[in-house]
């Protein structure tokens, strides 16, 4: 019989199939009981609607796998980052033709606000052009930006750091 | 999953990820302990999540009512996804607001659905109507600016609950002022007309700010005192308005009404439409 953490940790995002819930870092715990399988899930984002189909994914894997029981839990704190997308899982979304997040702002103090064009360096995941322009701020889903590389001309999505 | 009639894709599920009212939606703080702070009056802490549930709920759905109504697929994608990030907070919020015992409410939906508009403890730049696009910019440039504020201080709440959601919202409120500020100034340093537009857009919401500052007893009870948050808001809204050419308003001292639950017609309105499906089929499920 698989562990109940393999079975978990393969089960895709409903969202970016080619990535497992290990690779997006949201899964924080799995404890088999003699009540059946606990699993701890921290959300990206706050209204994210893809963790409910993530639940009964995880839900339906555990049954399949012969785990008859499972609790899915939810655990707020701390708070999801893209730093805790693996390796892997970055490069998974470099071919999938999405710019991987790089590292998440760290700050002390007060919020800077940006104002006009941000500055920051995200590279072309067809072409490698390291200098590219955000379209827009918001994508098809809460975690990515929409992005165009001026060499290639392509449009192309970033999983924006937080 | 069968993906050939679109309605038995969505009800062929062998457990409760539907999507109604009343159907099953998981509880946001499934597995997050529920024990309250110690010294923390619990009616204190269920009416403070009110106020800042509310405050995501009533804004969020202001701001829902403008997709297909922006100028840009761009601009509906981010209307939408800043509505969605608030009423994830506000499920949260809520939750913890019946988990703490807010009236006789048990859940998240009761608390959205079956309150009357006096039980409403949002501020009232939230529920206001926007004439058009430049009022909802200015309008969501003071509410993400507070709010970000707000939440960014709640990260060091004694309730750990209220102390996760700030920590999290601080992340998703960011974006969410940038976009604002974005646009201000594009409107503000823009066209004459644009110009003259934002610039009354701006008049229009300030003598609504006033009231964010204005404390509530339950706040300096439980939560972050807003006076508190004046300063750093107005240098974000100085520098906003400065680099888009708009002249600053005087800032207006405010008292409390929304958080005592005063409102206008415009609220009345917003539950009509939020909750007249709840209402009018209690309990149902499809």
């Amino acid at each position: 019989m698989i562990s109940a953490a393999e079975v978990a940790a393969a089960v895709t995002d409903p969202e970016l199939p080619f990535l497992t819930l290990a690779d997006l870092g949201i899964l924080r715990e799995v404890r088999e009981t003699g009540d059946g399988v606990e699993v701890t899930i921290t959300p990206t984002y706050s209204g994210c609607p893809a963790l409910e189909a993530i639940e009964s994914d995880l839900r339906r894997a555990l049954h399949r796998a012969g785990y008859e029981r499972t609790s899915v839990r939810t655990s707020l704190a701390p708070a999801w980052t893209t730093d805790w997308i693996s390796a892997e899982g970055k490069a998974k979304l470099a071919a999938a033709g999405i710019a991987p997040p790089g590292p998440a702002p760290r700050r002390s103090g007060p919020i800077p606000l940006t104002l006009g064009i941000r500055d920051d360096q995200v590279a072309c995941p067809r072409c490698g052009e390291p200098s590219t322009e955000r379209l827009a701020a918001f994508g098809a889903t809460a975690c990515r930006e929409l992005r165009r590389c001026p060499a290639c001309r392509e449009p192309f999505e970033h999983v924006k750091e937080i | 999953m069968s993906f050939d009639d679109a309605y038995q894709a969505l009800t062929d599920h062998d457990d409760d990820a539907r999507w109604a009212y009343g159907t099953g939606f998981a509880d946001p703080l499934a597995g997050v302990p529920t024990a309250l702070p110690a010294g923390v009056d619990p009616a204190d802490l269920a009416a403070y999540c009110l106020m800042l549930g509310d405050d995501a709920l009533i804004m969020s759905h202001r701001l829902q009512q403008w997709v297909t109504r922006a100028p840009e697929l761009e601009d509906e994608m981010a209307l939408a996804n800043i509505a969605l990030d608030l009423l994830g907070q506000a499920r949260l919020l809520l939750t913890r607001a019946a988990e703490a015992g807010a009236g006789d409410k048990k859940n998240e939906d009761d608390l959205a659905y079956l309150r009357g508009p006096e039980d409403f403890r949002h501020v009232r730049l939230a529920e206001r109507t926007d004439a058009d696009f430049a009022h909802l910019i200015a309008r969501l440039l003071v509410f993400a600016t507070w709010r970000l504020a707000l939440l960014d201080r709640l990260a060091a709440n004694p309730d750990p609950v209220l102390a996760a959601i700030g920590a999290k919202g601080v992340k998703e409120v960011a974006y969410h002022r940038d976009y604002a500020a974005g646009w201000v100034v594009r409107l503000g340093d823009g066209t004459e007309l644009s110009h003259r537009r934002m610039q009354e857009a701006v008049d229009a919401v300030w003598p609504l700010t006033g009231e964010l500052f204005a404390a509530h007893e339950v706040e300096l009870r439980v939560g972050v005192d807003p006076a508190g948050l004046r300063e750093e808001c107005d240098a974000v809204f100085d520098e906003v308005l400065r680099v888009a050419t708009l002249r600053s308003p005087e800032s207006t001292p405010g008292a409390t009404a929304g958080r005592d639950g005063v409102h206008g017609e415009e609220l009345t309105e917003i539950l009509d439409e939020l909750q007249g499906l709840a209402r009018a089929t209690p309990g149902g499920v499809w």
